[in-house]
C-alpha cells in the first residue's frame, strides 16, 4: 500500500521542530510500523536526507522503548500492543499517518521521535526496589506463603515496561499508572511490605518533582497500555499514599 | 499532613472529598425542593427550619461555602498544573478513543456551574442573607403577614423563562460533571474495583436523576403558576 506519512522532525532538544510530509510506497500489510518506519529511513538515506530518529530494541514488545504517537494514539490504534507490535494492516491504502514524540514535560525531545524517558528511572531509583539485606537469618522466599490472588495481582502489576504510553495518552501526562504499577507490584507482597511507606512516599515524591500532571481518572492510560495494567493499581497506591502519611 | 495536601495524591482526596460532600449536599438540596411539588406548606416548613435552625446556618452553611469555593479553587489549580504537565500539544489527539468526552472536560462542565451558582446566589442566597441579617427579619414570613415567604419567592422566580432556561442548561451540565465525577471520586479515594460496575451504574443513576429532578422542580413551576 501507499502511504503519506507527517512526522515530527526536530534535530536536537534545543532546535524547534515541525510536522514534515514523506510518501511511502509498496508497503506490505504484514509490515509492522517500525518495520515501515526502516522502509522510510532507507528512502531518506538514499536520496542523503537525515533519517527520522525513533527508539526501539527488542522489536517484540517486551523492552518499552518504541515511543510513538500515531494518529492521536500511544502506539497507534491497536490494543494491547507496543508499536513494533503493530501491524500494518490496521491501516488502508491511500491513510494519512500522523506520527509524533510522546509529549510529556517530563519527557522532553532528544531527536525526532525520540524522547527522555529518565525521569521514569529516577522514580524507580527513589523505591521501585526492595532491599535484600542478608542478614543472616534471611528466609527462603518460597517458605513464605502469599495467596494465588495476591501473587496474580503483582504479577499483573509486575507486567508493566515502563513504555510512557500512560503518561503519553494521559490528557495531563499524569505518570499514575507507571507508579501504581510498580508500587503494587511490591505492596502485595510480604517482602515488599518491608519498606511500603517509605517506597510510596518516595516515588509519589518523585514523581511530583519530575512534573507529571494529576489523574483524573479519564481511563486513557489503561486503554492504551499494552500490558493491560488496570486503573485498580492507581487506587491501590492512593490507599497506600494515604495510610503512609496517616502512619507518620 | 500538610505535605500530604501539596503532593498529587492529597490534592486528588482533598478534590475527591470536598466532591463527595458537595454531591451530599445535592441530595439534600433536591429532598426539599420536590417538597415544592407536592406541598407548598411542607416545603415552607423545611425552608423555614433550614434557615433559622443555628447548626444549619453557623456550622453546615460555613462548611458548604468552604466546600464549593475549595472545590472550584483546587479544580483551577489543577487543571493549571495539568496544562502545565504537557508543554507542547499534539498535532493530533484521538481522546474519543480511549476516554469519554465528560472525563476529560470537567474544566468546562465545572465553569458552567459556577457562573449558574453566581446566578443562583444573586436570585436566592444574597436575599436571604439581606431579608435575614441585614434588615433582621428572621420571622419567615410574607410582607403582609399572610404565611411563610419562601414558597411565594421561589414561585416567583421561575416565572422568566431566560432563567428557567439557564436553569435547565446548569443542570445539564452539572449532570455531565457528575457523569464522570461520581465514579471518579470513588477512584481517588482509593476505593477498589470489586465492586465498581454497580457503583458506575449507582454513580450514572444519580448523575442523570438527581439533575433531572432539579430541571423538573424549575418547569413545573414554570408551566403551572
Ligand atoms: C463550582 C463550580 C465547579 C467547578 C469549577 C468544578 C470543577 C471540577 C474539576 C476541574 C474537576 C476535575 C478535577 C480533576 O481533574 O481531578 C471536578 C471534579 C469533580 N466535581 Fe466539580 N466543579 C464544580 C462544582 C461541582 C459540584 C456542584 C459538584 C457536585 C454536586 C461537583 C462534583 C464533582 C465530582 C464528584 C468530581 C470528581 C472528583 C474526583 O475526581 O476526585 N463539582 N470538578
Ligand atoms: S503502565 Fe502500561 S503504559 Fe504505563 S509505562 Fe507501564 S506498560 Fe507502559
Ligand atoms: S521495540 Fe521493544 S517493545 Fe517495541
Amino acid at each position: 500500500m501507499n502511504l503519506t506519512l507527517k512526522i515530527w522532525r526536530q534535530p536536537n532538544a534545543q532546535t524547534k521542530g515541525k510536522m514534515v510530509d514523506y510518501k511511502v510506497t509498496e508497503i506490505s500489510e504484514h509490515m509492522s510500523f517500525l518495520e515501515m518506519m526502516d522502509v522510510l529511513n532507507e528512502q531518506l538515506i538514499n536520496k542523503g536526507e537525515e533519517p527520522v530518529a525513533f527508539d526501539h530494541d527488542c522489536r517484540e514488545g517486551i523492552c518499552g522503548m518504541c515511543s510513538m504517537f500515531i494518529n492521536g494514539e500511544a502506539h497507534g490504534p491497536d490494543r494491547g500492543v507496543t508499536t513494533c507490535q503493530l501491524h500494518m494492516r490496521m491501516f488502508k491504502d491511500g491513510d494519512t499517518i500522523t506520527i509524533e514524540p510522546f509529549r510529556a514535560k517530563a519527557f522532553p525531545v532528544i531527536k525526532d521521535l525520540v524522547v527522555d524517558r529518565s525521569s521514569f528511572d529516577r522514580i524507580q531509583h527513589a523505591g521501585g526496589y526492595i532491599s535484600v539485606n542478608t542478614s543472616g537469618n534471611t528466609q527462603d522466599a518460597n517458605a513464605i506463603p502469599i495467596s494465588k490472588h495476591a501473587a496474580d495481582e503483582a504479577m499483573d502489576a509486575a507486567t508493566c515496561i515502563g513504555c510512557g504510553a500512560c503518561v503519553a495518552s494521559c490528557k495531563n501526562a499524569s505518570a499514575m499508572l507507571f507508579v501504581g504499577a510498580k508500587v503494587s507490584q511490591y505492596a502485595l507482597l510480604p517482602q515488599g511490605r518491608i519498606e511500603a511507606v517509605d517506597r510510596v512516599k518516595n516515588m509519589v515524591a518523585q514523581m511530583d518533582l519530575e512534573g507529571f500532571g494529576n489523574c483524573s481518572n479519564t481511563g486513557a492510560c489503561e486503554i492504551e497500555c499494552p500490558k493491560g495494567i488496570s486503573l485498580e493499581n492507581i487506587a491501590r497506591m492512593n490507599r497506600e499514599y494515604l495510610m503512609a502519611n496517616v502512619k507518620d | 499532613m500538610g505535605r500530604f495536601f501539596k503532593s498529587s495524591i492529597g490534592r486528588k482526596y482533598a478534590m475527591a472529598l470536598s466532591a463527595f460532600f458537595l454531591m451530599f449536599f445535592l441530595l439534600q438540596h433536591f429532598a426539599i425542593n420536590i417538597l415544592s411539588v407536592f406541598s407548598p406548606d411542607a416545603f415552607n416548613e423545611a425552608s423555614h427550619f433550614m434557615g433559622t435552625f443555628w447548626a444549619v446556618q453557623y456550622v453546615l452553611q460555613p462548611i458548604l461555602i468552604f466546600g464549593v469555593v475549595y472545590h472550584f479553587v483546587m479544580g483551577f489549580i489543577l487543571e493549571a498544573k495539568n496544562r502545565g504537565a504537557r508543554v507542547k500539544k499534539y498535532a493530533k489527539n484521538n481522546g474519543a478513543a480511549n476516554s469519554s468526552w465528560m472525563s476529560r472536560n470537567m474544566i468546562y462542565s465545572g465553569l458552567a456551574i459556577l457562573a449558574f451558582l453566581v446566578l443562583h446566589f444573586i436570585d436566592f442566597w444574597i436575599p436571604e442573607i439581606n431579608t435575614k441579617y441585614i434588615q433582621g427579619d428572621m420571622s419567615g414570613l410574607l410582607g403582609d403577614g399572610d404565611g411563610f415567604r419562601y414558597y411565594e419567592e421561589l414561585v416567583h422566580k421561575f416565572v422568566n423563562p431566560l432563567r428557567v432556561g439557564a436553569y435547565v442548561a446548569a443542570f445539564i451540565f452539572l449532570s455531565l460533571h457528575l457523569m464522570h465525577g461520581f465514579s471518579s471520586a470513588f477512584q481517588s479515594a482509593g476505593a477498589t474495583s470489586m465492586r465498581k460496575e454497580k457503583l458506575q451504574l449507582f454513580g450514572k443513576a444519580y448523575a442523570i436523576l438527581i439533575p433531572l429532578g432539579f430541571i423538573f422542580i424549575a418547569l413545573f413551576h414554570h408551566f403551572n403558576h
